[in-house]
């Protein structure tokens, strides 16, 4: 199989900003990619769900370019996003290389100079639109509420994975001008930024264009660390029920598990796929191919920096009840804590994973092209090129491991959150207790 | 060297960029075999296109078209449904099957030195799907379920009751995954029937795009496909008709009472054009300054004014036939009519009111024509891009004349696309939502009494 590796160039500039250049001539483009090591995880309780505020208000302008961001960009012909998870911030553009200057040019002003543009008005406008996100993602959608249930049960109150990005309605409008500026000074500085260039460059003049644009910014002091203790693990089931606006209830069987790139993290991960990957997956086979009691089911391990969660969900088939989709669920765990997977199934999920882990090179930028890839693994390891290695994790897996795995962490301690139609708690699994989210 | 922060860097000069060659053949069987290189990543696109989407599901079988694209991985040739994802899942390849009003598109893209494996498959999907009693009362059921789920999406509910008000009983007035009645119509009889009138190789156009020569593409697309023999005995294909749609709907604004709503789900529109419509760049250009991206009138008033929602948007649906305009957004409950009025402003403005600006029309001309190399950066996209040549018959040299197609309009051709192709007076709305707190507010913003409606 080909290496994965792809060639690039890091250098640190003496403000700290990690500067990481991967040339792709393919086509006329360039990626521009922007991390800044703050996520929700970094805020606090009593103001949830301002990291993600904040990423709004980068698009609305800088000292000295006080108007919207996407016009100048848009019109060079680029496309542009940005997103919030609990770990991280990420900004990106994707633009002809002939707009290079431009991207630097407007990505370096907002991280220099961001405050003097902002006031209370765009503020405002920001919030009733991050509102209505949170309206239109969450509160007007079916079982939208289930993450805020599962994640507030794992995690205590005052440890960062318990509040979701998105935040709650209250502490978004609690918060004040006074704290973006605090918020900015803190996290939004070259040492907690680190910026990937992917695309139709020259390294070195691209570098020389980061330096110019980059180099005046000031350092800052380093951000204060994420303070928390580990969740206290669940020794024993812990059930939930929700009402919400829908027809088919669904079950949610969620557990505690590494974090990224920590020991069994690929593991789970594989184990994922062979429970759920596909039509031939276990899960997919014995609930909705054979037996028919789901219409949906999905397992994921969802890997972040400081404690993963492993999640099964599936929807129950109509006249059939949670309580025979939690069986089935229960009867394949059992097979495979008792048994591991099959060697045959091993090789199609490395098949798959390698097969992916080349399809996420096909791209420069966006959401998980080569450049959104090259600051993952350079913010989360300090290590840009992980790619191997990354890919090794998965390739040192065996049956024996996948086993050990999820043993160590699919047992006993879980969460267990079943969603009904209003006014229909019987339908849920028994010895559930109503959980409040809003 | 100090930066200039006075103003921002001007464009340095454009780069050149051309769409790959595309290399055509006819096969014996009728089967047009294309191929186009893209030599980055050792990966290779296999596409299928067959011209026959939902617009051909008959009257009382909604949802035929889908179905039948649905079964076609649910076992083949000698491969039973799960043998089949199994040999799939071996060589990493990814299937992606897609039924739209005009078309089912299914692709199979995986790693080059597993592509004939790869061909093979997706031939014995098209050519020799089992299409068993069996695995359609299953796919059906899974499809009778999500129509369940789609009950309480908002998103869906609005798209169903839209097109269904514009279109009436026209080809294109219902969703490709068609009713619950419908498909609680259908049976495996009417599938097998459906797919070997519409899988013919004479309509069909193959697609080979990716990590390796023209050459070997095309005995890639030869080995798999020369076999595929005309179904039936006619000399000829019979095409996909598309009547002319209805023009204006007896009702203008529908509501879809959904009680507690948080937000308001909108749609608001007309019948349009065809893919075929000499204005098409215009109307390209006209939709990125009304509504096409962020930076449009629509958004720009909704969102960033007014902060009434997380986004609001304009698309004209390009179709063989006249597809559907409209605008859509999820604004908040307490100001939808102020949204319906912002939006019926905005539609109204643009015809003449409040015309195209040079600056808009530069915008929306440079967004297309300088953002044009993006579109082609992976095998998928250069054979989905291919795809559409295919479908919308538009000329071999239709890549090379757009840009100097859209960079020839002017402020005038936008504006004048707009007076022709927007028609307030035709203009339909359907929401969902609470009727209780929006209800009242709705019956005078322009578009006459309020009409609520039970979805099916």
């Amino acid at each position: 199989m080909p290496a994965l590796n792809i060639a690039y160039t890091r250098h640190t500039l003496p403000n700290g900003l990690d500067i990481l250049i991967h040339e792709d001539h393919n086509c006329p483009i360039v990626a521009v990619n922007i991390w800044y090591h703050v996520g929700s995880k970094n805020e606090k309780p009593g103001r949830t769900g301002f990291a993600h505020l904040f990423e709004h208000l980068m698009f609305e302008g800088s000292q000295h370019y006080d108007k919207g961001y996407f016009q100048p960009l848009q019109e060079a012909g680029g496309s542009l996003n940005g997103s919030t998870n609990a770990d991280r911030t990420n900004y990106w553009e994707v633009v002809p290389t002939n707009a290079l200057d431009l991207a630097l040019w407007m990505e370096s002003d907002r991280m220099g100079y961001l405050l003097p543009a902002l006031t209370a008005a765009k503020f405002q406008n920001q919030l009733e639109v991050v509102l209505n996100e949170r309206r239109q993602n969450y509160e007007n959608r079916p079982y939208g509420f289930a993450g805020m249930a599962i994640l507030s049960t794992m995690y205590p109150p005052d440890h960062p994975y318990h509040w979701l990005t998105i935040g709650s309605a209250d502490d978004l409008r609690a918060s004040t001008l006074e704290e973006v500026h605090a918020f900015f000074k803190t996290y939004y500085r070259p040492r907690n930024a680190s910026l990937a260039l992917a695309g139709d460059v020259d390294t070195d003049r691209a570098l020389a264009l980061v330096e110019d644009y980059f180099g005046e910014l000031e350092s800052g002091d380093p951000p204060p660390p994420v303070e928390f203790s580990a969740p206290p693990p669940l020794t024993s089931e812990i059930r939930l029920i929700l009402e919400d606006r829908i027809e088919l209830p669904r079950v949610y069987l969620a557990f505690h598990s590494p974090g990224l790139f920590q020991p069994d993290d690929a593991e789970l991960d594989l184990v994922a796929d062979v429970l759920s990957g596909g039509k031939t997956s276990r899960l997919y086979r014995s609930l909705v191919y054979e037996q028919r009691v789901a219409t949906e089911v999905a397992a994921s391990q969802n890997s972040r920096e400081i404690g993963s969660f492993f999640q099964i969900v599936a929807t129950a088939a109509p006249g059939r009840t949670l309580s025979e989709v939690e069986r089935a669920i229960t009867g394949e765990m059992s097979k495979l804590l008792a048994e591991g997977p099959t060697q045959d199934e091993m090789d199609r999920c490395m098949a798959q994973a390698e097969a992916h882990f080349v399809f996420r090179l096909q791209t420069v930028g966006g959401f998980g092209g080569k450049s959104d890839q090259l600051n993952a693994y350079n913010v989360f390891l300090n290590e840009p090129g992980f790619f191997d290695h990354d890919l090794a994790r998965y390739k040192q897996a065996t049956p024996a491991s996948l086993r050990a795995a999820a043993n160590r962490w699919l047992t006993a301690g879980r969460v267990v959150l079943s969603i009904v139609p209003r006014g229909r708690r019987e339908m849920a699994l028994t010895g559930s207790q109503p959980v409040t989210v809003s | 060297m100090a930066v200039d922060r006075s103003r921002l860097p001007a464009l340095g000069t454009e780069p050149s960029f051309s769409f790959p060659d595309i290399r055509r053949q006819t096969l014996r069987n009728g089967l047009r075999a294309w191929t186009v290189e893209h030599r980055e990543v050792p990966v290779i696109s296999a596409m299928l296109l067959v011209p026959v989407g939902a617009a051909a599901d008959p009257a009382d079988r909604h949802g035929l078209a889908a179905i039948t694209g649905d079964l076609l991985d649910e076992g083949c040739g000698d491969l039973d449904a799960l043998a089949l994802h199994d040999a799939l899942a071996r060589i990493g390849a990814q299937l992606d099957t897609e039924v739209g009003s005009d078309a089912t598109l299914l692709a199979v893209t995986g790693l080059e030195r597993f592509a004939p494996r790869a061909f093979e498959i997706l031939a014995e999907m098209a050519i020799r799907p089992r299409l068993e009693e069996r695995e359609f009362t299953r796919v059906r059921d899974l499809r009778l379920n999500r129509l369940i789920q789609l009950r309480d999406m908002p998103p869906a509910l609005a798209e169903r009751a839209y097109i269904r008000l514009l279109y009436g009983t026209h080809p294109y007035g219902h969703l490709p995954i068609g009713s619950e009645e419908s498909l609680r119509a259908s049976t495996v009889e009417d599938v097998r029937g459906f797919h070997a009138w519409a899988y013919d190789p004479r309509r069909a156009t193959v697609i080979a795009a990716g990590d390796a020569p023209h050459a070997r593409l095309m005995s890639l697309i030869e080995q798999a496909f020369g076999s595929w023999a005309p179904s039936g005995t006619t000399d000829a294909v019979t095409a996909v008709n598309i009547g002319a749609p209805p023009q204006t709907p007896q009702t203008r604004l529908q509501l879809i009472h959904r009680a507690g709503a948080a937000q308001s789900e909108l749609r608001i529109g007309h019948v349009s054009v065809p893919r075929s419509s000499p204005d098409y760049h215009a109307l390209v250009v006209l939709n990125l300054v009304l509504g096409g991206q962020f930076v449009s009138r629509i958004n720009m008033n909704l969102r960033e004014d007014k902060g009434l929602t997380y986004g609001a948007r304009t698309s004209f649906d390009f179709r063989r036939g006249s597809g559907p305009f409209g605008l859509q957004a999820s604004v908040q409950s307490d100001a939808t009519a102020a949204a319906v009025r912002e939006s019926l402003y905005e539609l109204r403005a643009i015809r003449g009111e409040r015309p195209v600006t040079r600056q808009e029309l530069e915008l929306g001309r440079a967004a297309v024509t300088r953002g044009y190399p993006r579109n082609f950066e992976t095998a998928d996209q250069v054979g989905r891009a291919a795809a559409q040549l295919a479908l919308y018959d538009l000329p071999d040299d239709y890549f090379t004349t757009f840009v100097p197609k859209v960079l020839s309009l002017t402020e005038a051709d936008i504006t004048s696309a707009a007076a022709n192709h927007i028609h307030p007076d035709r203009l339909a709305a359907v929401i969902v939502g609470d009727r209780d707190t929006i209800g009242a507010s709705l019956e005078d913003v322009g578009l006459g009494s309020v009409s609520e409606v039970i979805p099916a």
